[in-house]
């Protein structure tokens, strides 16, 4: 298990234990964390699963893809830091990792 | 719309377990409601995600687990009681009870139907054959995994996005695949020609064939199992296997047989509240107002069920209403990403953007200067800017929108 931490825009800390092999995303949903619907399921589709990565963790979580950064490209809110949690798959390696969600996930 | 305030304590019933009622009962919780829930389906399974049964599972390629939309643990963790194989029976308003079918009755404060859509069934002889398949839920699906395969052939009665799914998974799968529409074109009621004609392009390159102005007239069988479709020129396709996606009707009957007001499914407000203010209902089987349309309209998606949810949740725990959205759907076939956001209602011209040959390419719809929808393949910048443009209804140069080399920031700017 990896200890991620998911802090909504409003401040409020959620830290969940994520089973290693599935995304930021799908650990948010699955336990009812407020702010990252998934809408799309995973499919990179519809990007109302934008997070910042905590600056500590940029290079281990790494950047995004060609079809994920034409999706954050016009996704509100976007900073250097923003990823879309489907893509980023939860491995040991991200034990401890910490995202905070945008304001239009509020 | 109505001011109502609901008391912290109410009673939640919700009928339905898919997405729309699951996801009522998520929101809810998240939003700091402390009162019971309820949530009853007719299914054996607590809620799943449906749009991955015609792709990625049939293909073998996602678990059960990973369908689910909460874990187990959730509905104990957060205090939801599900009741799950049971369906409800009569709604009466007057005493705030539900009858279910396991012969019990239970009370409510608040209910919210989300009892979603069923398959249309073709009305034509041989339709109750083994193998003559549909394709709504898990169980359906887990028949259709078993029905297609390598040296199997799958025939698909209706060229809609299902029918559409279903033959690319199938040929992932090995099978061959025969689309039968009645229309001239697949899509002919959800897309535009020249995107009708894409997918069958694509679709043929991968070897499906296509019956198209074919009305079928019965399913032909042997000993009890479906061996093919007779068309209403008598010939006949022979099949392992057929699957019938020719549109869903809203199982509103319960909501109509209560007295709720009915349109082609349940009429609700902007905050998805039926004619009845203790009676809410999300998802399929709603007729919704499209805010950005002006018009009621009845959808059939995630994203549909999942704002409808929200509204409820608002509505009851009296958070402020969310935002309107821009309907969108999307669909996977081989390779391709298929995004589509707006409905394109009393559309007056097209723009295609980019290249069909290419795979990758977009059709706007608009009125006059103003975009109305966008079906986008391959082209999530396209989707995404055509998305908020739809949204926040700025003037769209078409010319601009024409040029693939003017870029879509620029455009939407």
């Amino acid at each position: 298990m990896a200890k991620i931490t998911y802090i909504e825009f409003n401040g409020t800390e959620h830290v969940i234990d994520v089973k290693p092999g599935l995304s930021v995303m799908e650990g948010a949903v699955k336990n009812n964390v407020p702010g990252i619907d998934g809408d799309c399921g995973g499919a990179c589709a519809c990007a109302t699963c934008h997070v910042y990565v905590d600056d500590a963790w940029r290079d281990k979580v790494g950047t995004a893809e060609e079809l994920e950064k034409s999706m954050l490209e016009f996704a509100e809110s976007v900073e250097e830091n923003s990823r879309l949690s489907c893509q980023i798959v939860v491995s040991d390696a991200l034990d401890g990792l910490v995202v905070r969600m945008p304001e239009s996930q509020h | 719309m109505s001011e109502q305030s609901y008391s912290a304590d109410a009673r939640v019933v919700i009928l339905g377990a898919g997405h729309a009622g699951g996801s009522a009962a998520a929101f809810l919780r998240q939003y700091g409601f402390a009162g019971p829930i309820v949530l009853i389906g007719d299914e054996p399974h607590a809620p799943y995600q449906r749009p991955p049964l015609s792709k990625a599972w049939l293909k073998g390629e996602a678990d059960a687990a990973s369908l689910m939309l909460k874990p187990a643990a959730f509905y104990t963790d957060q205090n939801v009681e599900l009741r799950l194989s049971v369906a409800a029976t009569a709604i009466d308003r007057a005493k705030k009870t539900v009858g279910l079918s396991d012969g019990n009755t239970i009370d409510y404060d608040i209910l919210i139907i989300a009892t979603g859509a069923r398959a249309r069934r073709l009305p034509i002889p041989g339709a109750d054959l083994y193998g003559v398949l549909e394709l709504r839920n898990a169980d359906d699906a887990e028949k259709l995994k078993h029905a297609i395969g390598p040296g199997k052939r799958l025939a698909v009665v209706g060229g809609g996005y299902v029918g559409l799914e279903v033959a690319a998974s199938g040929r992932a799968l090995g099978a061959e695949a025969v689309v039968i529409e009645r229309e001239a074109r697949v899509l002919a009621r959800v897309a535009c020609p020249t995107l009708s004609n894409f997918f069958q392009d694509y679709h043929r390159a991968k070897g499906v064939e296509f019956e198209l102005d074919a009305a079928v007239d019965a399913f032909v069988g042997d000993e009890g199992h479906v061996t093919g479709v007779r068309l209403a020129d008598g010939r006949v396709i022979a099949c392992d296997a057929a699957v019938v996606g020719v549109g869903a009707i809203p199982n509103d009957e319960i909501a109509g047989t209560a007295g709720l007001a009915l349109d082609g499914g349940i009429v609700v407000d902007e905050a998805a509240r039926t004619s009845d203010p203790a009676i809410f209902a999300v998802g399929d089987v709603t007729r919704r107002p499209l805010p950005l349309y002006a018009r009621m309209h009845r959808l059939e998606s995630v994203p549909n069920a999942l704002e409808q949810a929200k509204q409820v949740a608002s509505a009851i725990t009296g958070r402020k209403a969310p935002a309107p959205e821009v309907p969108w759907f999307w669909s996977d076939q081989y390779d391709l990403k298929l995004q589509i956001a707006g409905i394109p209602f009393d559309a007056d011209s097209i723009v295609v953007r980019g290249q069909p040959d290419s795979a990758k390419f977009a059709v706007f719809h608009l009125k006059g200067d103003r975009l109305l929808a966008v079906e986008a393949v391959n082209s999530p910048p396209e989707f995404m800017a055509g998305k908020m443009l739809i949204g926040n209804g700025k003037a769209v140069d078409a010319e601009k929108l024409a040029n693939d080399t003017v870029s879509m920031k620029e455009v939407a700017a």
